[in-house]
């Protein structure tokens, strides 16, 4: 469990972050996290895994306080992946990006090749594997970055707009992967800007401005909560922007699937035919 | 990172801010010839010194503070080095005068750094462009340098990005012995290399098509003019000039042993 206690953060250049976040995220939980630019998304889920280490307040990942140990330590527990693949990518081949950490985390050459190959295979990498990541298009450095970081298999799972670049089929699929991940017990943080994308996840959302929690709940709940969604910039899934220009004549509001909001649709139609 | 912020230009509302840059740097270009002429601590230490009220009216002490207190390090280790060296390979009769002589040429370190350390701290890029410019220096050189100046602080924040997702990846920076700790920036170089290139060719096309260098004779918004402080500056880089070439033809300065001795 991750517990993040009153914790505030001010940057060197004394921008202050974070003002007093408390947030529990359960094991197994799959929770996204929304705000403006500057909201402090970033910053709060690099306390996750320690690179940030907060100025007031505790974080502590399954009870260990993020401050005592080192960001290696606390990485073989708390998967990163960052926004842009560039900014890790660096070996010769697929194969040896993925077996990077591994190697770092002091695996056994046995099982690094056993993880690598289970790696290429669950994001469709396999045929890649002798390629220079350098050479690839920014769709799949985007899927050699997340292999590179599924491969040790840590519990948590972070991953910093993890949509952004990627056309539509790959985002489907992200999705399906994000969900496979959840599904397999992981604790699954995505932090994003893509409403549309988390209103198909239906994840736990929590909603952040100018360095506070101002909202968290279900997506349901808090992607249709007008007020909360204008105050972090956010704008509201077009189901529910549909749905809410429908309020007055008795549709409900807390609707953000596509799949729901047919069958709703429908019923009505039934209705008056 | 400290010792870089002591070399970055701050903003300050200040007549040494003011002065034109061309009027510093032949200052900057003289104190580094005198100090490159003597090797003795008395007129380093007076180099040192003579330079304090620039540092106060220009209102950067803590920047410049910092710069010589990120030197240190390096002083330490020149000054090591030299007394190793000359204590080795040098005809010296004393190891007093090793030490003497190490602490000058430690010295003189600082005395550069501290110089530059002005220079930089009191000189925006946009400005020492256009001296170079006016110095007819071609443009796409003027250019290329303050974009290179200028793109400094992008890539200190990419290295620190790129640090943090390779540390992420459990990546230990910290510990190991030497040959480990230069192997442990591998990951760190290559993709800070890669961004800047693709950075560059990405500035060159946005560049082009916003019709860079469609005109052959450019004109300046801002043109740089000496001033009657700037004259005095240059007439005081002079001056010193002269008279460090005099005295250390003609004078014979003593070093700090014999005058304790006496």
């Amino acid at each position: 469990m991750i517990r993040i206690q009153d914790v505030f953060f001010s940057y060197p250049n004394g921008v202050e972050a974070l003002k007093g976040v408390s947030l529990e995220i359960q094991d197994g939980e799959f929770l996204a996290i929304m705000g403006q630019n500057g909201a402090g998304k970033t910053t709060l889920v690099k306390h996750i895994n320690g690179l940030l280490k907060p100025t007031k307040g505790t974080v502590t990942v399954d009870e260990a306080d993020t401050t005592k140990v080192s960001v290696a330590t606390l990485a073989k527990k708390v998967g990163f992946v960052f926004q842009n693949p560039d900014h890790q990518l660096f070996s010769e081949t697929v194969e040896e990006e993925i077996s990077f950490a591994l190697r770092n985390f002091g695996f056994s050459e046995s099982a690094i090749k056993e993880r690598v190959n289970w790696a290429l295979n669950l994001l469709d990498l396999a045929e890649y594997r002798k390629v220079s990541p350098f050479m690839l298009s920014g769709g799949e450095r985007k899927r050699v970055a997340l292999a590179s970081v599924l491969a040790w298999d840590p519990k948590i799972v972070i991953l910093d707009e993890p949509t952004i670049g990627q056309d539509s089929q790959q985002k489907e699929r992200l999705r399906q992967f994000i969900l496979q991940l959840n599904h397999l017990g992981k604790t699954v943080i995505i932090v994003t800007h893509d409403v549309e994308f988390v209103a198909e996840c239906k994840p736990q959302v929590v909603l952040m401005s100018q360095g506070k929690v101002i909202a968290q709940g279900s997506a349901e709940k808090v992607l249709t909560n007008l007020e909360v969604v204008t105050q972090a910039s956010v704008v509201l899934p077009q189901i529910s922007q549909l749905f809410a220009n429908l309020k007055d004549i008795g549709f409900p509001t807390e609707v953000i699937d596509v799949n729901e909001a047919t069958d709703i649709l429908l019923g009505r139609l039934g209705d008056s035919r | 990172m400290s010792m870089f912020d002591g070399f970055k230009f701050r903003s300050v509302n200040s007549s040494v801010h003011k002065m034109d840059p061309r009027a510093k740097f032949i200052y900057v270009c003289v104190m580094f010839a005198v100090a490159v002429m003597f090797s003795q601590i008395i007129p380093l230490l007076v180099l040192l010194i003579i330079q304090m009220p620039l540092v106060f009216a220009a209102r950067v002490q803590k920047e410049w503070l910092r710069s010589m207190k990120g030197a240190a390090g390096f002083a330490i280790i020149i000054f090591l080095m030299n007394v190793f060296s000359l204590y080795f390979y040098g005809n010296y009769e004393s190891l007093s005068a090793i030490v003497e002589r190490s602490f000058a040429l430690t010295l003189r370190f600082m005395v550069l750094i501290e110089s530059f350390s002005v220079f930089f701290l009191t000189t925006s890029p946009d400005l020492l462009g256009l001296a170079l410019e006016q110095s007819r220096v071609p443009y796409e050189l003027c250019f290329a340098f303050t974009t290179a100046v200028r793109f400094v602080p992008v890539l200190a924040e990419e290295a620190q990005t790129i640090m943090d997702a390779q540390k992420a990846r459990g990546l230990e920076l910290e510990g190991g012995s030497f040959i480990k700790k230069i192997r442990n920036y591998i990951p760190i170089l290559i993709p800070l290399i890669v961004n800047a290139i693709r950075r560059s060719l990405e500035l060159a096309e946005t560049m082009e098509s916003r019709a860079w260098g469609a005109t052959q004779n450019r004109t300046n918004l801002y043109v740089l003019r000496m001033g009657r402080k700037d004259f005095l500056l240059m007439l005081f880089s002079f001056a010193m000039l002269v008279v460090s070439v005099y005295v250390s033809l003609n004078v014979q300065i003593p070093n700090i042993i014999y005058l304790l001795n006496i």
